[in-house]
């Protein structure tokens, strides 16, 4: 209890409004190192402040941050909520950047844990607790705390099986230096374990990312100078007048949001304000907003126009996705080809005029998430942030594990590291859960209250 | 008369109980059934080994004895491990058996509070459940303030070989045929335990000229803080190492049925990792060969032991067993092996000062309380006197915690979750063997000692100024910016070592793997002394697991920070699993920590207790 836990606490991804919050001792040092505005830590408790929420220097969000100082709070603890803006990637941008400061994700009913483990519920409540503790049979509190499918389960357990025997051999290597009955644990052979754990354990981390599309979808940022066609295309996958599409230029000053399905799998297409260089005000706030979306979305379509030759801006924003996942689309090529490419530029043509002038982009689309291939939609992936975060750091263990023995570090000093890894993939499926404590019982409340 | 203290037992926990209450200064007696079996060593004529070595130094640095007179005592010593990891090293000595009893005889003389009485023990005397002193077999009454039984496999124990079944200690000794039932009667479960020790052999009768040699370290160690090496590397004694074959395997499968084991005559729970000879053959069926270790007993006598070989297979079968191996076609058996069964009280009776639960002031160390091993027994004579002194002195008890010594994971260990057979120690037992090293006992231990009264000052004068050393090198470490001379640059070249960019601190270039003090003597002069620049390295190469482990410290020490009440009634705690309640009922721990860790008592039950504590014992808050 003495660790900062945080929480997204409003579903995630409905609604114009995120709040994401933050208990423990350290949540005040934690939002502030992230905030752009006053000094938190100075402010007075139960009051509101407006600033940003910002990556290094980079700006995340528009937000505004409640301060609650111990005791008068739900856990009895400092509490800061940060209420952002709604959508997926901002909310879960926040969060992770809350994570990496130091904060853990709360389990499913910390907040509430802690409020009764603090004394904030009262005694009468806590005997309540303890009645509902007694009312679940011990089939309930398993199902209750392994939410994991079978297979994904039976794959971990693998994993940690493997991790287990090499544990036990280094143990006895250690214990029993002069009996020659066990193969000695080698840089070699560590080495080639650890290769496979890794391997596998990347596989689960990109089966993940389809998990997360079968779940949320792809976002998909539309980008490109103004009047390329963005709106149209936009309104092509959709099929009706969504974004105002006109001839002059810099029409679509907000950005657009539009949810369509390719081969199943939902597509949120953000169509974002034309990027130029602008002094018109309302422009130049929609033009800040789509340099973010093109941060967080999951895949970008630049769009140039077949018709004219590139600009030194259309350079530029080929720049800026070189590291994003990115297609580049030549729109117009029903009109005459004036534009120049670049060599080994990976391209695609289409248009928005003929029935099926956007069969190639869509095309690519599904070759790059393999979305035709998709077959068990709803099978074995890494299915939230806690899982996947868990497998993350379970893959960082194992890299530094691997990294210190080509450094020559002794393997009974690694094997820290494996027995970190088997603990935490031991936590991943309900196994081995050093401080499950009251956790498990308040899995039947809901996150936050 | 009476006693401070009585210590009934003169084996390895009796010795250190013994020697370190009267240390502390209160009148002593030590009652064995034959003086010359103090600090007798009956089964494997060696101290030390993987985690045994590094709790010899832990005694050492707390007061005891091993450590010292091991030192004084032995013939062959190694560094075990010595090409992994520090945490993981650990000393192992070859004692003269005759010498090792010797030396810790002459050390206990020298005590003037110290009694050593010969006599058997036959009952303990109790009033209103506490102890009040005991009774010889002559009916003598001798009485004291606390008593500590270190009985060792003397209890009821019988010797087995085959279908024959002795009442007998170890080699013939008298055994204690009334204390245990005794015991049971005053409310002691008691537990019956199994060992076993191979045959020895006459040196002249083994043909060395086919057995592979296994030499001493070429190197100074002492397992003492304060010792000097007292040996000559190159006139260290040799052991040697032989395998057993097809006809020995072929030899003991036939006789399966005859051993005491497979026969079915034992009725005892002997140790998963001290198998005998039949079991790792039964249980290892496509194993072809064993290792088996000739290791000297003594300079002041003939004897052998056969370290590997233990069994329970009647005399006439182990001639055959040991002329099958190669080198000792012509070996004559002096002792035969033997398997022992002896009763043991069930540790969960134990509170974690190694006091009894049922009666007050008595305390139990080593075998008797279901361990196994030297170095494992004094340990808990150590704790076991120490902390007998604290109680006659109304002082809290020396508690060591699992961070802190191994001395500390044994008793955690025996008193949460108790062991079904003879407990050894064993390096993967210590989840933060990272902090137990061989190197920083001293570090770890000597300010208890010192709070305790347990060293003397110039030891912890020692201690105080290896600790100014440390400081102080690492200060001239971090302060020291190491200049690229080209000559400089040439003895990082002939090593095929990186050259560090110019002016780089030498605690920075101490952090790359390869580059030790050994070859920064090259280069610089660092006046210090080889122990600290060991410990200062190992600090500074390895800081990255040390913190790392050290996190996992700080979660469980807040754990053991929630402390249990000692008159929680577990009865009135609603929806306790019933496993769990009786285990809390049994084991009474001192903390959720410690609660933790009994198997059976599983989050949620934890969760009501933390609940509970929280509702009956705050309620004022």
């Amino acid at each position: 209890m003495n660790d900062t836990i945080a929480a997204i606490s409003t579903s995630v991804g409905q609604g114009a409004i995120s709040i994401v919050r933050v208990s423990g001792k350290d949540s005040l040092n934690i939002v502030n190192s992230i905030f752009k505005g006053k000094d938190l830590t100075k402010v007075p408790s139960h009051t509101i402040h407006y600033g940003y929420i910002k990556d290094t220097n980079k700006i995340i969000d528009e937000v505004l941050v409640m301060v609650m100082l111990s005791p008068k709070t739900y856990t009895t603890e400092n509490i800061v909520e940060i209420n952002c803006h709604g959508g997926v990637s901002t909310t879960n941008k926040i969060f992770e950047l809350i994570l990496e400061q130091g904060a853990r994700i709360a389990e499913p009913g910390e907040f509430t844990k802690r409020a009764f483990l603090n004394g904030r519920i009262d005694l009468i409540e806590a005997e309540a607790v303890q009645d509902l503790i007694s009312a679940k049979s011990d089939k309930q509190r398993a199902v209750a705390i392994n939410s994991l499918n079978g297979r994904l389960t039976n794959i971990i357990q693998n994993q940690r099986d493997i991790i287990l025997n090499i544990l036990a051999n280094i143990a006895v290597n250690i214990d029993y230096p002069e009996y020659e009955d066990a193969i000695e644990v080698t840089k070699e052979n560590l080495t080639n374990d650890l290769q496979n754990i890794k391997k596998d354990l990347e596989l689960l981390l990109k089966n993940a990312s389809i998990g997360k599309i079968i779940k949320t979808g792809i976002d998909i940022a539309l980008i490109g100078r103004p009047n390329v066609g963005k709106s149209s295309i936009l309104n092509a996958f959709l099929n009706e007048e969504k974004a105002i599409v006109t001839d002059i230029s810099g029409t679509t000053r907000d950005l657009i949001e539009a949810n369509t399905t390719l081969e199943g799998i939902e597509l949120n297409l953000i169509d974002t304000a034309g990027i130029r260089s602008t002094n018109n005000l309302v422009e130049q706030i929609g033009v800040l907003r789509s340099k973010k979306i093109i941060e967080t979305a999951d895949l970008v379509i630049l769009v140039l126009n077949n018709n004219e030759n590139l600009i030194p801006e259309d350079k530029n924003l080929l720049k800026i996705i070189e590291k994003k996942p990115h297609i580049v689309f030549i729109n117009k090529n029903d009109l005459e080809q004036k534009i120049n490419l670049p060599a080994n530029l990976k391209v695609i043509f289409g248009n928005t005029k003929d029935l099926n002038g956007l069969e190639n982009l869509k095309k690519e689309i599904i070759h790059m998430y393999n979305l035709d291939k998709i077959e068990e939609k709803d099978s074995t992936y890494l299915s939230n942030i806690r899982q996947i975060n868990l497998v993350k750091e379970v893959l960082k263990d194992i890299n530094k594990a691997l990294q210190d023995t080509t450094q020559n570090i002794p393997v009974d000093m690694i094997e820290i590291y494996l027995r970190n890894a088997w603990d935490k993939l031991g936590i991943l499926i309900g196994e081995n859960y050093e401080d499950e404590l009251i956790d498990k019982l308040f899995k039947n409340f809901c996150l936050g209250k | 008369m009476k006693y401070d203290c009585i210590i009934v037992g003169g084996g390895h926990a009796g010795c250190e109980a013994a020697h370190i209450t009267s240390f502390m200064g209160k009148k002593t007696l030590l009652i064995t059934m034959n003086i010359k079996n103090i600090a007798d060593t009956p089964c494997n004529p060696s101290i030390g080994g993987t985690a045994k070595g590094i709790i010899v130094r832990d005694i050492d640095a707390l007061g005891g004895l091993m450590g010292r007179i091991a030192d004084k005592s032995h013939f062959q010593i190694k560094m075990l491990n010595n090409k992994k990891g520090p945490a993981v090293q650990s000393l192992r000595c070859q004692i003269d058996k005759i010498l090792y009893p010797k030396n810790m005889l002459e050390e206990l003389k020298k005590h003037q509070d110290l009694e050593i009485k010969e006599a058997t023990v036959e009952d303990i005397i109790v009033q209103d459940k506490k102890i009040k002193g005991l009774k010889l077999n002559n009916n003598e009454e001798i009485y004291c303030e606390t008593l500590i039984l270190t009985t060792g496999t003397y209890l009821k124990s019988n010797i087995l070989r085959g279908d024959k079944s002795i009442e007998s200690g170890p080699h013939g000794e008298k055994r204690s045929n009334f204390l245990s039932d005794n015991l049971k009667k005053l409310g002691f479960s008691i537990q019956r335990l199994k060992t076993g020790t191979p045959p020895r052999i006459q040196k002249n009768s083994i043909n060395f000229s086919v057995c592979q040699e296994e030499l001493g370290d070429n190197k100074y160690y002492t397992f003492s803080h304060d010792n000097k090496p007292l040996y000559i590397t190159n006139n260290q004694e040799k052991c040697y190492l032989i395998y057993t074959n097809e006809q020995t395997h072929k030899i003991i499968l036939d006789n399966l049925e005859k051993s005491s084991m497979y026969g079915g005559y034992v009725t005892g729970t002997g140790p998963r990792y001290c198998p005998s000879i039949e079991d790792k053959i039964v249980r290892f069926k496509d194993k072809e060969r064993h290792q088996l270790f000739l290791e000297p007993e003594s300079k002041f006598y003939d004897e052998w032991y056969i370290g590997g070989f233990s069994t329970s297979m009647p005399e006439e079968v182990q001639d055959l067993m040991v002329h099958s191996l190669k080198g000792l076609e012509k070996a004559k058996i002096t002792k035969y092996a033997y398997a022992i069964e002896y009763d043991a009280i069930d540790p969960l009776q134990l509170k974690p000062s190694l006091e009894t639960k049922i009666i007050e002031n008595l305390f139990t160390a080593g075998q008797i309380n279901g361990t196994s091993g030297y170095e494992e027994a004094a340990a808990q004579g150590l704790i076991a006197g120490i902390n007998a002194v604290c109680k006659i002195d109304e002082k809290s008890p020396l508690i060591l915690k699992r961070n802190e010594s191994y001395i500390g994971v044994l008793i955690d260990d025996l008193v949460t979750k108790g062991t079904k057979e003879p407990y050894r120690m064993l390096t993967s037992r210590a989840e933060y063997r990272l902090m137990l090293r061989h190197d920083n006992a001293d570090l770890r231990l000597r300010e208890y000692a010192h709070k305790y009264g347990t060293i003397t000052e110039e030891s912890y004068h020692k201690y105080l100024e290896k600790k100014d050393q440390i400081k102080n090198l690492k200060r001239f470490l971090s302060e020291t910016k190491l200049e690229i001379s080209n000559k400089i640059k040439k003895v990082f070249q002939e090593k095929e070592y990186s050259i560090p960019k110019n002016k780089l601190t030498l605690l920075e270039l101490l952090k790359r793997p390869e580059i030790t003090f050994e070859f920064l003597d090259q280069i610089l002069n660092i006046d210090f002394s080889n122990e600290v620049k060991e410990e200062v390295e190992i600090e500074i190469k390895y800081e990255g697991y040390i913190n790392k482990t050290k996190k996992e410290i700080d979660k469980m020490l807040k754990l053991e920070e929630k402390q249990i009440p000692k008159d929680v009634d577990y009865q009135k705690i609603k929806n306790l699993a019933s496993e769990a309640r009786v285990k809390l009922e049994k084991i009474r721990p001192i903390s959720i920590g410690q609660a933790a860790r009994i198997s059976g008592v599983n989050p949620s039950d934890l969760s009501i207790l933390a609940v509970y504590l929280k509702k009956e014992y705050n309620k004022n808050e």
